[in-house]
């Protein structure tokens, strides 16, 4: 991580030459640690399939796809105010769309991917006009319409399954760029090998998607939304123009949505409307993640889906109740601790790992 | 004689910023007291501490035997302490004649003002009864609101600079109910930037620079000079 | 069926979702909250008109009542103490407690009921019809679901516009400070809002209660139909949610028409189709 520091002599002192420095400082000494640190996870989970079982790298895999959505929704909400929950019609947009380039195409499941992510942008930049027109809170629930609208839509799609869904064969999945080497590598049959690199894909887009936004929300276009969602009239009478940044993030967003939607099918490898646009699995764990981690910080929904994944080892046999538990876990985080577990910890210890927000201090 | 209204010591804060130091006021029953200064004096905070829209210490407002320092002002209209707000601040989405009733939500008080005593007082009102308030000019717009205050029967009715923005002859007209207002027996605090208009229609003053009162007295006992050593700080 | 048929059918459709709309359209008026776990609500008020009827054997329209009184509290309450706690300029919370109560609300029914489909018993009402014409007979259940919901248009215009407590509630929405200044207490004046809300959705859920089976799983479908029609109607007008409902189901059943699998799916394309066009709704109300 960087230190962003604007020297800026203060005005007011009269003696020149023994003027202190004001600095605008984002970086804190534990930043730079946090970054090591960071680097020092990133590799050691990189290199986690020598070592690690299938199911803990199908588990992670969990962990890597949802942090990913997580973080995408975050800086969506959060920073950029668009409160989103209908994020499923990307994540099964990006999942339909890969399943039509590998089965009814038969391209290469990776370049699919990303076609995948062309697709479900192309879709947020057509709805993105449509949806902006409601207002705030009533966003919400268009956004909602949205992803039901476009899963009756691929459930009309019979070579695609219709409304029950269909499946990859594994024969489709033999030609992904890579699978053959990682095979040889680790000695290990098409599955297994199979897992391992989407577990490599995934870990590869949680660490781009964090990294771009962490660049994203300390960026003049961050700082321009932060402005913006505090006092719109007063930013915009500065000069902040928010509409194009908002829609900017949008079709973004929903370009990294898809692809990390098109990621977990493929290594589902079965897909149904239903499931793909799961407004539950897609934006309610979602949501849970970062409110109970903490809205607006890039920690927070770290700590988010270390939690919910601790909860759904425990607590997933109880079906319904399980549920009930997460909702209710999500309200009272909200009325008591809206500022989520790190948000918290963050303000008593006054520690910040990632920091995105700008210190004025004097360089003496 | 024990005021209607006694404010001791009053300091009113937004967030952070104090806005008035240790302010001291009285009023008495029928009384028509004027409170005069610049441009953020404090004049405006004053009445909303009085109205409930800024909370105080308990006893630094003593209203009728209560006190009200810390009461919200849906209950501080209930007692008889009714503001005109600046700007008028009508409610849009109701007509004339819904403005005047929302005046009388809380209900408690009932004589003598009711729609009928408003109308009597403005009668152009009764014509418009039905029209949109945003149609009303200025001067209507200005006479709904004064209206609206009295609905609730209060013992003092706080007017906020009830002649801005408004024509010379149309201020007149305003200030020439004052009288009838207060001969019902309700007093009036009037808050204006017009120092010898203030002067004119009350009683005593109260002037405001920088949140604190640096003079008060009966407007025929004081010089123009000290008044405008007082306003301007000078 | 013929064509004529299906607008008739879509018309009496309409009545039921302007009825899901109304709570929704009236709280959104009043506070700007949009209540996500909206259509659990109404779902929640089924099942406990439905606990009413069959467990303690209560007459459907006593059951109603009682559950109406109910769920007013209970509305009454959830802003109180809860939704009263978050409201505020950021719209994040209020939206993700209500998503959150959703969650509960509908994962609470399928612990409660079980998934199985259920529906209301009216007894010979609910499938007698009355003829029209000859060759054209109308059913008494969905009938009456458009005449509740007239009714329950005209009710609520009234107490919006002839009553001071209708005035409270618009002076409430104007402005909350000044509001305060004339004697309306702001948090009761939320509260009773939310409370009847969630009680016009009990009508809500009677009406459709009777006329098809519901499970838990069908409630966020409840919220989206809602918002459709106020939306589709136009933000601030009653009568035009009434209208944007029945616009809604005029849609639906044309749709279902062409092709059964096409029914949600033209409603939707067809709320899309007017936030193009007129993205203020087809009756947006006359008032700033």
């Amino acid at each position: 991580m960087t230190v962003d520091s604007v020297p800026m002599t203060a005005s007011c002192e009269s003696e020149k030459a023994l003027a202190p420095v004001w600095q605008i400082r984002v970086g804190t000494r534990l930043s730079r640690a946090a970054a090591i640190a960071g680097l020092a996870v990133v590799v050691a989970l990189a290199l986690l399939p020598m070592i690690a079982s299938r199911n803990l790298i199908q588990d992670l895999i969990f962990v890597f796809t949802m942090l990913a959505l997580a973080q995408l929704w975050n800086v969506l909400a959060g920073w950029g105010g668009l409160v989103s929950v209908g994020q499923q019609a990307f994540v099964g947009l990006g999942a339909y769309a890969l399943f039509a380039g590998v089965v009814v195409v038969g391209i290469d499941p990776v370049v699919a991917i990303l076609l995948a992510g062309a697709v479900a942008a192309v879709a947020a930049a057509v709805l993105g006009p449509l949806l902006f027109r409601l207002e705030g809170p009533y966003f919400a629930i268009g956004s909602w319409v949205a992803a039901e609208a476009l899963r009756l839509i691929c459930a009309q799609f019979k070579s695609l399954g219709g409304g029950t869904g269909m499946s990859i064969s594994p024969s489709e999945l033999s030609q992904m760029t890579g699978l053959k080497a990682v095979q040889a590598l680790f000695g290990l049959r098409a599955g297994a090998a199979r897992d391992i690199l989407i577990y490599w894909l995934a870990l590869l887009l949680v660490v781009l998607v964090t990294l771009s936004i962490y660049v994203f929300v300390r960026s003049r276009m961050g700082l321009a939304l932060a402005a913006s969602r505090d006092n719109a009239l007063a930013a915009r009478s500065v000069g902040v123009r928010t509409g194009r940044i908002r829609y900017f993030l949008w079709v973004v967003v929903a370009f990294a949505t898809g692809m990390v939607g098109a990621l977990v099918y493929l290594q589902k490898a079965r897909i149904s409307p239903d499931a793909a646009f799961s407004v539950t699995d897609w934006t309610a764990y979602v949501i849970f993640i970062v409110v109970i981690g903490g809205v607006r910080t890039i920690e927070g929904p770290m700590i988010g889906v270390l939690t919910l994944w601790g909860l759904i080892s425990y607590l997933s046999q109880f079906g319904s109740l399980y549920l009930v538990v997460l909702g209710m876990i999500a309200i009272l985080i909200m009325l008591f601790m809206p500022r989520g577990i790190w948000g918290e910890a963050a303000r008593h210890w006054n520690v910040r790992l990632f920091p995105t927000q700008r210190v004025l201090s004097r360089n003496s | 004689m024990t005021s209607l209204l006694s404010v001791s010591a009053l300091d009113a804060f937004y967030g952070d910023f104090q806005a008035l130091f240790g302010i001291d006021f009285e009023l008495q029953q029928g009384e028509a007291v004027a409170v005069i200064g610049a441009n953020g004096a404090g004049k405006s905070t004053l009445l909303k501490s009085l109205a409930g829209l800024v909370r105080n210490r308990p006893d630094a407002i003593r209203f009728a035997g209560r006190d009200i320092g810390d009461s919200p002002a849906a209950n501080i209209v209930r007692f008889g302490l009714a503001l005109v707000p600046e700007g008028r601040q009508l409610f849009l989405s109701l007509t004339v004649e819904e403005n005047l009733l929302i005046g009388a939500y809380g209900g408690e008080r009932t004589s003598p003002w009711d729609l009928q005593a408003v109308y009597r007082m403005f009668p152009v009102l009764q014509e418009r009864r039905r029209s949109a308030v945003t149609v009303l000019s200025g001067g209507q717009q200005q006479m709904v609101a004064i209206g609206r205050g009295l609905m609730s029967n209060p013992s003092v009715l706080l007017c906020d600079e009830i002649s801005l923005g408004l024509a010379p002859i149309v201020v007149e007209d305003i200030y020439r109910m004052l009288p009838r207002i207060r001969g019902n027996g309700t007093a009036i605090v009037v808050v204006e930037q017009d120092i010898a208009r203030a002067l004119r229609s009350t009683d005593r003053f109260y002037c405001l620079q920088e949140g604190r009162v640096t003079l008060a007295g009966r407007p025929a006992d004081t010089d123009q000079d000290a008044i405008r050593a007082a306003y301007f700080g000078t | 069926m013929n064509g004529f048929d299906t607008i008739i059918e879509g018309v009496l459709l309409g009545g039921v979702y302007a009825l899901f709309a109304l709570g929704l359209s009236l709280i959104f008026g009043i506070m700007r909250l949009v209540n996500l776990a909206h259509g659990d609500l109404i779902l929640l008020a089924a099942y406990l008109v439905l606990s009413v009827t069959t467990a303690l054997g209560v007459p459907l329209v006593a059951a109603s009542l009682l559950v109406v009184v109910v769920m007013f509290a209970a509305g009454f309450a959830l802003q109180r103490l809860v939704l009263e706690r978050v409201l505020g300029d950021d719209i994040l919370p209020p939206l993700l407690v209500t998503f959150g109560l959703s969650i509960v609300i509908q994962n609470g029914l399928l612990l409660g009921y079980g998934a199985d489909s259920r529906r209301l018993q009216a007894g010979a009402f609910e499938s007698s019809s009355v003829t029209l014409v000859p060759g054209l007979s109308i059913g008494l259940a969905p009938l009456a679901a458009l005449l509740t919901a007239v009714a329950a248009v005209a009710l609520l215009q009234l107490i919006f516009y002839r009553t001071s407590l209708g005035r409270a509630f618009r002076a409430t929405a104007d402005s909350p400070p000044i509001a305060q200044l004339m004697g309306i207490n702001e948090r009761s004046v939320y509260a009773i809002a939310v409370g009847l809300s969630v009680a016009v959705s009990v009508i809500a859920a009677i009406t459709f209660g009777i006329r098809a089976n519901f499970d838990p799983s069908i409630g966020p479908a409840r919220l989206l139909y809602a918002f459709e029609a106020v939306i589709i109607g136009g933000l601030g007008s009653l009568w035009g949610t009434l209208a944007g409902g029945i616009v809604l189901g005029l849609a639906q059943t044309i749709g279902a028409r062409i092709n059964p699998e096409w029914q949600i799916l033209a409603g939707h394309l067809t709320f899309l189709a007017v936030l193009m066009v007129r993205p203020r709704g087809l009756f947006p109300s006359r008032r700033p």
